[in-house]
């Protein structure tokens, strides 16, 4: 452990944390078929970022107050959602149109508010390119310390509503019919993805935490039928990925943590496409040689 | 929420005087698409409602709409007596069966199980007594021995058995099931029948999209035909005639009836 400094730890901490809620959040994204507005949300946080930056030094306060930025990010990220909302319920465009539209217009305008920043004398915009890529690097205690806390609490957020997630994610008309608060149960759910969002946006980055919300749960998706037991597995397939990566990039300075985090998720994932016994490329083969021997040896009636 | 809706707008009987559903000025439209024109109706006190009408003609739509899930240009809709909004733990519903994703990560039982979440409350676990109650409901259509199969490894009729077992769940007063009987095998047919004949003789009403002309006789009391709006209403002997299916099907409508049997 005396390898491992206590900041080292704390972020490692966070880290797993981040990747525990983003894979169970993701999940239900992942079975709405919303992981594009995801991907959105995360890069419109950007003009967010930057704006909130300007307006910190405006008022004089520190530049890179984590707490300023990450509100920039997600009042921002919220904006664009309910864009994409606003596009699909007015227009007839479709959802991926909207998401296109919505999500190169918001990360074009926070390039270009980057740039301008970059051109004030006075700003040090170094730290904020942190946010594109992930840096875990730069990250105080504190910092880890309350953004894992946030993590923690979307993650039980999934569990205490586990039932009206799954409910509005098979059969939203009927929960509709039922008296269910659909619009709303929906809005709290966009809520816990904004929120392990913003909260992933250091460690990993606005560019890549599509691919921690995502990732886990198509991982999970290989091992089980079982939803309870879909998070549970992308839960934990997110918390190693997120700690192993957090560990890696600790341990040889020049490795962004964002890059790591999903590279080590996405090895999960390649295992268990191929090993995965009931839905594993491996498993499904196997059972159709033994399908095709038994059909053969005539033992398969139609 | 929920709880507190279903003590106070609980309605012990049908004969109170006032009809399950009231249907006045019901107007619906997709876009600039009018698709259904002032229907107003009321179900009738007793027997199976068959909603029939040509495709296209409005009838899963008059459903969704009675039930709020497409938004309604004009129209009052109205349960036992009270706006649909308050009535919502006394009505049952059946979707069609391609309305969802059955490679979902859910177990039949799960399935059905949702249909006590309104009587279970936002936010708490699922009791054995919900489940008990699930597993009723499953037996009750034939599937006890697949409650923990995933769905999507489920034949279409066991999938239409599950939907049914979930609406059983709610424990309704009223039913709207969209097709039913649509594609399903003849073991699943008779027993979703007779599982709307038992509903129907406990003084529960039933309203079910249909589109097959030439079982509707045999099936249902009642009929409901709509094309763009009301063409007819009542009892199937006085509502299916040549005359009002030439109406709602045009000239097509000959020998609908009669067919191969």
């Amino acid at each position: 452990m005396d390898m491992v400094g206590h900041n080292t730890l704390v972020v490692l901490l966070g880290a797993t944390a981040l990747g525990l809620a983003a894979g169970m959040v993701g999940c239900f994204m992942v079975l709405r078929r919303r992981a594009l507005v995801s991907d959105a949300l995360s890069h419109a946080t950007l003009p967010g970022i930057v704006a909130a930056f300007l307006t910190g030094m405006a008022l004089g306060v520190e530049g890179r107050s984590l707490p300023l930025l990450l509100t920039g990010a997600a009042i921002s990220g919220a904006i664009a959602v309910m864009t994409i909302q606003a596009i699909k319920r007015w227009t007839r465009l479709t959802e991926d149109a909207a998401i296109g539209a919505v999500l190169s217009v918001f990360f074009g305008a926070g390039v270009v508010l980057l740039s301008v920043v970059q051109e004030l004398p006075a700003a040090n915009a170094a730290g904020l390119k942190g946010f594109i890529f992930g840096q875990t690097a730069a990250m105080r205690t504190g910092e880890a310390v309350g953004l894992g806390a946030l993590a923690l609490l979307a993650a039980s957020m999934v569990w205490l509503f586990f039932k009206e997630f799954r409910l509005l994610a098979f059969d939203e008309g009927f929960a509709r019919a039922a008296g269910w608060p659909t619009g709303r149960i929906d809005l709290a759910l966009m809520a816990l993805v904004t929120l392990v969002t913003v909260v992933g946006l250091q460690t990993v980055g606005l560019v890549l935490i599509i691919a921690l919300l995502i990732t886990p749960a198509a991982t999970a998706r290989f091992w089980t039928d079982d939803l309870a037991r879909m998070l549970v597995i992308a839960g934990t397939v997110g918390a190693v990925s997120g700690g192993v990566g957090a560990l890696l990039s600790s341990r040889f300075a020049d490795l962004p943590a964002g890059a790591i985090i999903v590279l080590v998720a996405t090895t999960l994932f390649f295992i268990s496409l191929v090993v995965a016994p009931s839905r594993g490329l491996l498993g499904r083969s196997l059972r159709r040689a033994r399908l095709r021997r038994a059909l053969l040896a005539g033992e398969l009636a139609p | 929420m929920l709880q507190r809706l279903l003590s106070d707008n609980f309605i012990p009987t049908a004969d109170a005087g006032v009809g399950a559903l009231a249907v006045s000025g019901l107007s619906v439209a997709y876009h600039q698409r009018l698709v259904l024109r002032d229907v107003t109706w009321t179900a009738p006190a007793q027997g199976l409602v068959a909603v029939v009408g040509p495709n296209g003609a409005g009838k899963s739509t008059f459903l969704k709409a009675v039930l709020g899930l497409v938004p309604s240009l004009t129209g009052t809709i109205e349960v036992y007596g009270r706006p649909l909004k308050r009535q919502r733990a006394l009505i049952g519903y059946v979707p069609q069966r391609e309305s969802v994703d059955w490679d979902f990560p859910v177990s039949a039982l799960d399935v059905v199980t949702m249909g006590r979440y309104g009587l279970i409350g936002w936010g708490r676990r699922i009791g054995a007594k919900h489940k008990q109650a699930a597993m009723q409901a499953l037996d009750r259509v034939g599937m006890a021995d697949f409650a923990h199969r995933q769905i999507g490894q489920l034949s279409g009729g066991q999938q239409q058995r599950v939907f049914l077992a979930r609406a059983l769940a709610q424990e309704a007063r009223l039913y709207f099931m969209d097709e039913p009987l649509a594609g399903v095998d003849a073991a699943t047919e008779q027993t979703i029948l007779a599982v709307l004949r038992e509903l129907d003789a406990e003084g529960r009403t039933v309203i079910c999209v249909h589109h097959d002309l030439q079982t509707v006789a045999e099936t249902f009391d009642h009929v409901l035909m709509l094309s763009g709006g009301l063409v007819a209403a009542g009892p199937v002997r006085e509502a299916l005639t040549e005359e009002n299916l030439r109406r709602a099907y045009g000239q097509r409508a000959s020998g609908l009836l009669l067919g191969p049997r």
